[in-house]
C-alpha cells in the first residue's frame, strides 16, 4: 500500500501539518477530517474582529495551495474511534480511513457550567464561527451580558461587548482576571483598565445557578444566580470557564489522554506505558508535550503559535519517518523547543508575552510604570520564563532571545 | 516573488520578524516595514513569515 498521511482535525494544527509535510518533500496521499463543515480558519478574531462585525466570516479562512497535491478534506466528518492495529480511524458516519502515520489535531471545546437549561436563549460559549455569529446578534447596545470567566475569551469578549455598548459584567472565582497566565500584579492592572471602561467585576465568586423566562418559542436566560448569593440581572450569559481536550474518540486506543494526548519531544503519541509509538502524533492545543526550554514536564500550551510549531515539528518527523530510517534519526535529533508566544487585545491595551508564564514563582516591572505602558519580567527560581508587556512590543521582543535551552 | 502586507489588518505584533527579519522589521515607531520583492530563494522563511502572523495580513503573490 502506498503511504498516506491521515490528519484528524481541520483547524490551524492540521492545515499546517498537511503544509509541513509537502514543504519536507513529502508527495503521498494526505486526508483531513474536520468536525466543523469549515475550511481551515483563524480563530482569534472571533472574540475580537467577527464578533464585533467589522469581518466577515470569510476574511478569517485561511489561504492555501493543497488542493494543487494530493490532499482531500473531509469536512463534516468527526472521528469516533481509533484502531491502531488497523492504522484506521472510523467516523461518525461509521466510515474508515486508512492510515500510514496519524496526525492528531482534535484541539479543545470550551467548558460549560453543568446546569439545568444550560441550553436556553442567550446562553453561549464561543471556540466557533458559528458561535461567534450567534452572539454577535445578541451583543446589541444596552443587553445586559454577563461573561462567566475571565481568561483570554472572557476579557477579549467582555472588551469587544462594552465597545458594542453592552452593559458587561464579569464573574470569576480567581481574584483578577487572566490571574493565571499574567500574576497578580499585572492581573490587578488590567483588571483597573476594564473597570476604567466600564466593564464590571464580581471576583472570588462562580455560578450557582441561573433562572429563565418564557419567551413563547422557549426559555431565555434571565437571572444568574451567584455563589456569593448574588442574583444579577442577564440577557446574553458568555461561558468562558476554560477548555478540555478533544479525546474522547481515542478512549479505547490506549494512547495516554491524560489531559490532551501526551507526546514526546517529536509530536509522538505515547501509551498509557510509556511506549512511544512509532507512527501516531498529536499537534496543536490537543498535545501535551515537553519543552527543553524549561524543563522536562510535558505541558499542554494554549497559545496561538503552539499549533503551528508543533504542526512544523510533527510535519518534518513524518516526512522523514516515510522517506528513510537514516532521514528519520537525523531529524528526531533536532531538539524541539518552540517559544510560547501569546497577545491579547483588550480595548485600547496591547499585550504580548513570550515564555512560560504560568511558571513563575515571582514577577517584576523590568520597565515602564504600572499606570502606563509597562513590561514584566517572569521568574521561577530567580531564572526568567516568560516576559509580558502592556504596550512597549520592542522591549517585550528584545527579550525573547533569553528563551532558549539552558 | 511579491509580497504585500495588508496595512489595515497588521497590528504590528512582530511575529513575521522572527521568521524573516531579512523581509521584515519594526521601526523606531514599532510599526511594520517590509521589502515588497523578496528573491525565489527566501519563499520558505518569507511562508513562514506569513503563517505565525496572528492576523494572516501578509500576502504572497507570485
Amino acid at each position: 500500500m502506498s503511504d498516506s498521511v491521515l490528519i484528524v482535525g481541520a483547524s490551524m494544527g492540521g492545515l499546517r501539518t498537511a503544509e509541513a509535510l509537502r514543504r519536507n518533500g513529502y508527495e503521498g496521499r494526505i486526508d483531513i477530517l474536520g468536525d466543523e463543515k469549515h475550511a481551515p480558519y483563524n480563530r482569534p478574531p472571533l472574540s475580537k474582529e467577527v464578533l464585533a462585525g467589522s469581518v466577515s466570516a470569510e476574511a478569517v479562512t485561511f489561504n492555501h495551495n493543497l488542493a494543487e497535491s494530493d490532499t482531500h478534506f473531509h469536512l463534516g466528518t468527526r472521528a469516533v474511534r481509533l484502531d491502531i492495529e488497523n492504522r484506521t480511524v472510523h467516523d461518525q458516519t461509521d466510515g474508515e480511513h486508512a492510515f500510514s502515520a496519524l496526525v492528531i489535531a482534535t484541539g479543545l471545546r470550551p467548558r460549560q457550567l453543568n446546569l439545568p437549561d444550560i441550553d436556553a436563549v442567550g446562553i453561549h460559549i464561543l471556540r466557533t464561527l458559528e458561535d461567534a455569529m450567534e452572539l454577535r446578534l445578541e451583543l446589541v447596545p444596552g443587553a445586559k451580558v454577563v461573561i462567566v470567566g475571565s481568561g483570554f475569551i472572557g476579557c477579549e469578549v467582555a472588551a469587544t461587548a462594552k465597545t458594542l455598548g453592552c452593559e458587561v459584567t464579569v464573574v470569576t472565582t480567581d481574584a483578577h482576571p487572566m490571574l493565571r497566565p499574567l500574576g497578580m500584579e499585572m492581573a490587578r492592572e488590567l483588571q483597573k483598565r476594564h473597570q476604567a471602561q466600564g466593564v464590571q467585576f464580581i471576583t472570588n465568586t462562580g455560578v450557582q445557578d441561573i433562572e429563565t423566562r418564557d419567551i413563547g418559542k422557549g426559555l431565555a436566560i434571565a437571572n444568574v444566580i451567584l455563589v456569593s448569593g448574588q442574583t444579577i440581572e442577564c440577557d446574553v450569559l458568555v461561558q468562558a470557564i476554560g477548555s478540555l481536550p478533544n479525546t474522547e474518540w481515542l478512549s479505547d486506543s490506549n494512547i495516554n489522554i491524560t489531559d490532551g494526548v501526551l507526546t514526546d519531544g517529536t509530536m509522538r503519541a505515547v501509551t498509557n506505558e510509556g511506549e512511544v509509538l512509532p507512527n501516531v502524533f498529536a499537534v496543536g492545543d490537543v498535545a501535551r508535550f515537553p519543552n527543553p526550554i524549561f524543563d522536562d514536564v510535558a505541558r499542554r500550551v494554549e497559545h496561538w503559535n503552539i499549533p503551528i510549531e508543533t504542526a512544523r515539528r510533527a510535519g518534518a518527523v513524518i516526512a522523514a519517518l516515510l522517506r528513510s530510517p537514516v532521514d528519520l534519526v537525523e531529524v528526531v535529533k533536532q531538539p524541539f523547543a518552540p517559544i510560547p508566544s501569546f497577545w491579547s487585545d483588550q480595548f485600547d491595551i496591547k499585550m504580548l508575552a513570550f515564555g512560560n508564564l504560568g511558571l513563575a514563582d515571582e514577577c517584576r516591572l523590568i520597565d515602564g510604570d504600572i499606570g502606563g505602558d509597562c513590561v514584566w519580567g517572569y521568574y521561577r527560581n530567580d531564572h526568567m520564563v516568560g516576559v509580558c508587556g502592556i504596550g512597549m512590543g520592542a522591549v517585550v521582543r528584545s527579550y525573547r532571545n533569553h528563551f532558549t535551552i539552558a | 516573488m511579491k509580497i504585500n502586507v495588508d496595512m489595515d489588518k497588521c497590528q504590528h505584533y512582530g511575529q513575521c520578524v522572527f521568521e524573516a527579519p531579512e523581509i521584515f522589521t519594526l521601526n523606531n515607531d514599532d510599526k511594520l516595514e517590509y521589502l515588497a520583492e523578496a528573491d525565489e530563494i527566501q519563499r520558505a522563511i518569507v511562508e513562514s513569515a506569513r503563517d505565525v502572523c496572528p492576523m494572516q495580513a501578509i500576502f504572497i503573490l507570485d
